[in-house]
């Protein structure tokens, strides 16, 4: 099948208000007859829950966390993109669009991307107006930096919490919805399954994780907001709860997933410092703004960093792309510091991390202006690692961080199941192969706020509400099926933990799937990860009971899923011969080490359909046209 | 290192819980307090026994998710640092650790270590919020806002809403984290237009939720872990009087 993505025809500039003309709207009075699904409630869930809320329609928004407070959007450190030009700097919605579709080698889709760096002013905009407070200059006007990718400065920040300050933005937006009575919230509830009646998304089943009681809820439209999947690598800088539960549901029942492979790995985390380690924390990429990436020249160089004389050093990003030098894309930084760990010169215990070097802007800038903008950072690397990097610079290595792929969604944000939208990270997005450093923000919030307000009523004015009742037999269907795998989730009390799978299988995926993926490691990770389901599934012990609070089983059953995906992410990178952005594949390079991407066989979309248990997927295109940018090789030299 | 754990077990609201005692063994100074945890629950689950149930999310101190008292103090010996980010190195080989939940009255027991804190969800929907709705707003700079204005509004915006402040008081008051709240919207000028209402239903809504006054202790401001201040506490005074001038 040929998927279309729908975006409208016409000017580039000119398609999302030729699209919100077309659309149809629900007056007013019609809005409080339907009922909406949220799932999640990070900036995407928060922001779409206020905003369909503040418009008079019935939303129920579900989290898993104990208040929508807490999604994982709030650990977003460095900032949010938007083309305001308020610096003066050469910057414009079309320099914005082009960067970030640039950023991503060209596997994204002009029309959403345009459509995304427009509404980043309206972004900066609302968010002001909710009193997130922004940084800002003597003179009382908003502050900007800049960021990897962009050679302007048109990101918008508060402190090192960005993320944290926007989402409590929205958090108080949709607060203020449920005590209005338009919202209803369902924090500490887990979504296990997506119901489809006729074809259309009508509704989800969940698990109360207090109770331990599975119950469904009806509505006319779902949407998830239910985040990435990084944490299919174990180790990741998600929050140990991120999982792809709802959107791999989902896709159990008939929504193509889009681009699985396309992962992003952060080029500056704290490395791995034990076997015991749970989480990898993300130090945000702005301190590549004043901070230089080296390694030493010599392969195994154990000297500390201050009796390395400059002249041994390789400043390996300046040496190698002069014009955007540390600032390189992400995908580009994690690779780099990869190939110089992979050559023997990494630095620290293991080998697998590089160093971060602030001692230049100190003497240039002084101490007291690097705290002022880096401070928690350089507290929270202090606290996990015990090192001042006032001091000393910092060891940084690459860690699992984001995922580009998702569901794979139209202009519309519409799945391939009428009525079920997606929104933010969980879908594929407008970030192609490589996203962007402070353009997830600007894209969660873009689709919560300005995008499916407009799209949703759309189809529900098509659709008449209140169609189907949580007693119709699709509905208990999907209840029993919750019940029957939990039931047999705990029934099997094997001899591993649930901790063991989902560590072993990250090592699989890190190994085999991660940052630089060949043929042949794709093939065993394809032999090796249903061999370790099936071990799973007899040997998984899983304590307690499913009547009750049960951290256990609810990290089961997320595993049990990643297991599932991890094949599909290996499928879906085995099938693209090229590299492009986040997706390195090693026999696919240019002589001097740089991704060769293939624009003749692999401009396209890879949506996969899922075809029953125990049978292949089936992938289908959406091909990609470009034009309005000229697809080149993307130079950061 | 080996420790000895003293953990508040307790199977849900209406049993009463106690401290039991565990071992916790071979644990590196690197690990995260959590980590350490986990490990104690690797154990306990190959033995067959009910892993310990606490909150936690990021893992990196800002989702505010983690929740224990750790020796009598909320979040641990480690000022200015969640649960999450409290690493081994501050204890030592031989060391004995009680391990316990939010304690107070708003904050009900829901399993171990776990607390119910949605009083806190309600404070914030009886009016911690400017009522701005999507679209139809002026341009961002249209606002000025001077620089220490923002960088006060940032300050008391960094709350995480973790509870630790609850946890410390003798009097179980929720007033340092209303008054973050409140502390953030009025010093912007987008934040004045409810400036009243705002304060007024905010300390309501702590009293009905059964949190307790404040008495100037000052144990909120020495837990918090984003060194929220008590002078917030005094903005919030000062703010809940001038509301009643009319």
């Amino acid at each position: 099948m040929i998927l279309d993505g729908k975006s409208p025809s016409g000017p580039l500039s000119e398609k999302w208000d030729k699209r919100r003309q077309e659309m149809k709207l629900v007056n007013p009075a019609n809005k409080r007859k339907y009922k909406i699904i949220i799932v999640g409630t990070g900036l995407a869930g928060a922001s779409a829950a206020a905003t369909l809320g503040e418009l008079g329609y019935n939303v129920e928004a579900f989290c898993y966390q104990d208040s929508p407070r807490r999604g994982h959007s709030i650990a977003a450190q460095g900032g949010i993109n938007a083309a305001k030009n308020y610096p003066s700097d050469g910057d414009s919605i079309f320099r914005l669009f082009y960067d970030t579709i640039k950023g991503g080698d060209f596997r994204a889709r002009e029309a959403n991307v345009y459509r995304l760096a427009t509404l980043s002013n309206n972004i900066i905009d609302q968010a002001v107006a909710q009193g997130v407070p922004f940084a800002r200059d003597y003179a009382g006007y908003l502050d900007n930096r800049s960021f990897g990718g962009a050679q302007v400065s048109r990101t918008f920040f508060a402190r090192g919490q960005t993320g944290q300050q926007l989402l409590l933005g929205a958090y108080s937006a949709l607060s203020r919805q449920i005590k209005a009575g338009t919202v209803t919230l369902h924090s500490r509830t887990e979504m296990l399954d997506l119901v489809v009646i006729n074809g259309e998304a009508k509704g989800i089943t969940v698990r109360d994780m207090v109770t331990g009681e599975i119950r469904s809820y009806a509505a006319d439209s779902v949407c998830l907001c239910t985040g990435g999947y990084a944490n299919v690598f174990y180790l990741s800088t998600n929050a140990m709860g991120s999982n792809v539960t709802a959107a791999y549901r989902a896709y159990k029942k008939g929504a193509f997933f889009a681009n699985p492979c396309f992962t992003q790995i952060h080029p500056t985390c704290i490395p791995v410092s034990g076997d015991h380690q749970s989480k990898l924390t993300l130090m945000s990429e702005s301190l590549r703004n004043d901070g230089r990436c080296w390694v030493p020249r010599e392969k195994g160089d154990q000297r500390i960093p201050d009796e390395i004389p400059e002249e041994e050093r390789d400043y390996y990003l300046e040496r190698k792309y002069p014009s955007f030098g540390n600032l390189a894309p992400r995908d580009i930084a994690s690779r780099s510091a990869k190939e110089v760990c992979d050559e023997g010169r990494g630095i620290g215990t293991s080998g697998y991390g590089v160093y971060l070097d602030f001692a230049d802007a100190i003497n240039r800038l002084g101490a007291g202006v690097i705290k002022e903008r880096y401070g928690n950072l350089f507290e929270m690397y202090e606290k996990i690692t015990g090192e001042n990097a006032y001091k000393q610079p910092m060891r940084i290595y690459p860690a699992p961080h984001y995922t580009m792929g998702g569901l794979w969604v139209d202009y519309n944000l519409e799945s391939t199941i009428p009525g079920l939208f997606v929104l933010g990270e969980a879908n594929y997005s407008d970030h192609g192969a490589n996203r962007l450093g402070a353009s997830a923000l600007m894209q969660g919030l873009a689709d919560g706020y300005f995008i499916i307000p407009g799209t949703i009523a759309h189809y529900l004015a098509q659709t008449g509400p209140g169609k189907a009742g949580i007693d119709h037999p699709e509905f208990q269907k999907s209840r029993e099926g919750a019940h029957d795998r939990m039931h047999r989730l705990l029934s099997i009390n094997g001899k591993k933990t649930v901790n063991e799978f989902h560590r072993e299988l990250g090592r699989i995926m890190w190994n085999k799937v991660g940052m630089a993926r060949t043929e042949k490691s794709l093939n065993s990770a394809l032999q090796e990860i249903p061999r370790l389901r099936a071990e799973f599934w007899e040997n998984v012990t899983v304590p307690g009971s499913g009547a009750a609070l049960n951290q256990e089983l609810e990290k089961a059953g997320r595993v049990a899923d990643f297991l599932e995906f991890g094949e599909l992410m290996a499928r879906d990178a085995l099938l693209r011969n090229e590299s492009c952005g986040g997706h390195f594949r090693e026999e696919y390079q240019m002589p001097d080490g740089e991704a060769k991407r293939d624009d003749e066989h692999f401009s396209y979309v890879a949506a996969w359909e899922f075809t029953g248990e125990d049978s292949t997927p089936e992938m289908h295109k959406e091909p990609l046209t470009f034009e309005n940018v000229e697809l080149a090789v993307r130079s950061y030299k | 290192m080996n420790l000895t754990l003293f953990v508040w077990r307790q199977k849900g609201p209406e049993d009463p819980g106690r401290l039991k005692q565990l071992e916790a063994r071979d644990i590196s100074p690197d690990m995260s307090f959590l980590e350490m945890l986990d490990l104690v629950n690797e154990d306990l689950i190959k033995q067959g026994r009910d892993p310990i149930v606490f909150d936690h999310d990021c893992r990196e101190g800002i989702c505010g998710t983690c929740s224990q008292v750790i020796n009598g103090v909320p979040h641990g010996p480690e000022e200015r640092t969640t649960v999450c980010q409290l690493h081994m190195r501050n204890f030592k080989d031989g060391d004995t650790i009680y391990i316990e939940p939010w304690k107070a009255k708003a904050f009900p027991v829901i399993k171990d270590l776990i607390v119910d804190r949605n009083a806190f969800e309600h404070i914030i929907q009886s009016g911690g919020y400017i009522s701005a709705h999507t679209g139809g707003v002026p341009d961002a700079n249209a606002i000025l806002i001077a620089k220490h204005d923002a960088d006060t509004a940032m300050d008391a915006a960094e709350c995480i809403g973790c509870g630790a402040c609850v946890a410390a008081c003798p009097n179980g008051s929720a007033m340092l984290f209303a008054a973050a709240k409140v502390t953030q919207f009025a010093v912007l000028p987008q934040g004045a237009v409810e400036a009243k209402k705002r304060v007024n239903s905010m300390i309501s809504s702590m009293k009905k939720e059964g949190f307790g006054n404040c008495s100037n202790h000052y144990e909120c401001q020495a837990v918090c872990p984003k060194g929220i201040k008590v002078s917030f506490i005094a903005k919030l005074n000062r703010e809940f009087i001038a509301s009643l001038k009319t």
